[in-house]
């Protein structure tokens, strides 16, 4: 087990999770405060085809991701104004990207094991390259949400009065579902497709329950997610089960255990609260 | 092309594949009119942890299905009522189950080209015996949503209403999951389960953004429904691209014009509301 630590696949595999875990995390929150879970379930299906299909452009999947999601998460922003019925708009375009990476699949993939990894994750196989390139946008990712945190904050929490006083709504909205798409991405390294939320929504969700404070509730949100994927990767390396398999768990149990004890603590202050953000 | 109808397996992928739309395309219309559009989502993805299971067990894959769908959608159907909330619920949930879904398939020592077939679909290779169980559970849900038709219409456009004609609202809600379930069970056979949802979706979303009455949309679903699938095989059969790529592509090739065409008589009616 120690040994395994100094293997340079396990290294990498901690240094790449941990970012993505921050990044997720911090995302994650805006998320949940904007209520785009199903945008997010939408981009990692996008993801999909992203990576399938990124043989037909001879670039590694991770690229396929960013070209994929980034594209999908413009037409989205673009489109978002006009969209009241959203839920069936980006369910039409996800059901087609699923379509589109079906094809893929069955086009430029050989094996079925390339195949587990996009699903799953595979973050124990990821390339050199990847992680420098997940570093690098994660990081990104991360400035540039720190830059445009309190507009963000003022936009996700009241549109109507943000707009009111010049904040730039729409815009930072369309910014903010490119820096989704491009978390979203690396998410799928770690976890794959099917799992993107227990990583990007599950510890936010939580957070959100345990405090109002933005701050404090990213903060929890990150310290969830990284104990989330480093317990994930140690029990992944102990046994012989998937990584993901881990993490989904964990942060699955962690986010209904807490809904639970939240419910029966305090009922009646959670129905004021439904009251109160109908 | 047509050459092909006489092969017995194409005959089976048509009659099963008829069976599935019609359905599908059914619940799906009370699925969007409901806003549960990533329930349904959800709960095909969920149909994949569920075969997972079953094949580690050893037994028929439809059953896993069934079994994880059908406790999914009580699941969903409980959780909470508010919409943002409801949304990240089945989230969660849904990559919990997943999650175990990874873990069945590392358990799983045989091929994991059979569990693969389960998420990507299998039409072509469908048995007299898929058929029969087919047949047997879209009877039953047909029979199942005609018998609920008028409460649960009621209940999705105006629950407020519904509720305090005495109409079981929460109840039927949950009913109409189970029914959901069953149904994605059946179509994962046909689609797989990455496109169950096209099947669900797709036709209904059509219908209802062309004509308002629901029994002409329900109607206009199904027919859209079939077409598309049969479209897709006959398709897929002269080539080797899979039968759910023509059918997605189909359906989104319909939509995409019809909603682009509706947007204008749209906006008025929210303006007036």
């Amino acid at each position: 087990m120690i040994e395994l630590l100094r293997e340079s696949f396990v290294q990498n595999a901690f240094l790449a999770g941990t970012v993505i875990a921050i990044v997720a995390a911090t995302v994650g929150y805006f998320v949940v405060l904007r209520a785009q879970a199903f945008a997010a379930e939408a981009l990692s299906c996008i993801g999909f085809a992203g990576a399938t299909g990124a043989a037909l452009f001879a670039v590694s999947p991770l690229l396929g991701m960013f070209g994929f999601t980034l594209l999908a998460a413009l037409g989205m922003g673009a489109l978002e104004n006009r969209l009241r019925g959203r839920d069936v708009e980006i369910g039409m375009v996800l059901s087609f990207a699923l379509g589109l990476g079906v094809l893929f699949l069955r086009l430029y993939t050989n094996s079925a094991s390339e195949a587990v990894g996009v699903l799953f994750g595979s973050i124990l196989s990821v390339t050199k390259t990847d992680i420098v390139l997940s570093i690098i946008f994660g990081i990104g990712t991360l400035i540039i949400l720190a830059i445009l945190f309190r507009p963000l904050l003022f936009a996700s929490v009241d549109p109507e009065t943000a707009e009111a006083r010049g904040v730039p709504v729409r815009r930072l909205g369309i910014i903010f579902l490119l820096l989704l798409a491009i978390t979203v991405a690396e998410s799928i390294q770690v976890i794959g497709v099917l799992l993107v939320f227990a990583l990007l929504v599950a510890p936010a969700a939580t957070a959100q329950h345990l405090t109002k404070k933005p701050a404090t509730a990213i903060l929890l949100s990150i310290i969830l997610a990284v104990a989330f994927t480093w317990a994930g990767l140690f029990l992944a390396l102990a046994s012989r089960f998937p990584v993901s398999f881990y993490i989904a768990t964990l942060a699955g149990a962690t986010y209904f255990v807490t809904v639970g004890i939240r419910h029966r603590l305090a009922p009646h202050r959670l129905a004021e609260m439904a009251h109160h953000h109908p | 092309m047509f050459s092909v109808l006489q092969y017995q397996f194409i005959q089976n992928a048509l009659l099963a594949g008829s069976l599935v739309a019609v359905v599908s395309a059914f619940a799906g219309y009370f699925l969007l009119t409901r806003g549960l559009t990533f329930a349904g989502h959800a709960l095909s993805h969920v149909g994949f942890a569920g075969a997972a299971a079953a094949l580690v067990l050893g037994v028929d894959p439809i059953f896993g299905m069934l079994v994880f769908t059908v406790a999914a959608g009580i699941g969903i159907g409980i959780l909470s009522k508010r919409l943002n909330e409801r949304d990240i619920n089945i989230g969660i949930l849904l990559a919990f189950v997943l999650g175990l879904g990874a873990l069945f398939i590392a358990l799983y020592n045989g091929y994991a080209e059979r569990a693969y077939s389960i998420l990507f679909g299998t039409i072509l290779g469908i048995s007299k015996n898929d058929i029969l169980i087919t047949s047997i559970f879209s009877l039953v849900t047909l029979i199942a949503l005609l018998v609920i038709f008028r409460p649960l219409l009621f209940s999705s456009f105006d629950p407020e209403v519904a509720e305090a004609r005495g109409v079981p609202v929460k109840f039927l809600g949950i009913i109409f999951l189970i029914l959901v379930a069953i149904t994605v069970s059946m179509a994962v056979q046909v689609v797989g389960v990455l496109l169950v949802f096209t099947l669900l979706v797709g036709p209904a979303a059509t219908a209802i953004r062309l004509v308002h009455k629901p029994v002409t949309a329900i109607i206009l679903a199904m027919a859209l429904g079939l077409l598309y699938t049969w479209l897709g095989i006959l398709l897929a059969s002269g080539n080797n691209w899979p039968v759910s790529f023509y059918i997605a592509t189909l359906s989104f090739a319909v939509y995409l014009p019809v909603r682009l065409l509706s947007v204008e008589d749209r906006q008025d009616k929210e303006a007036t509301v």
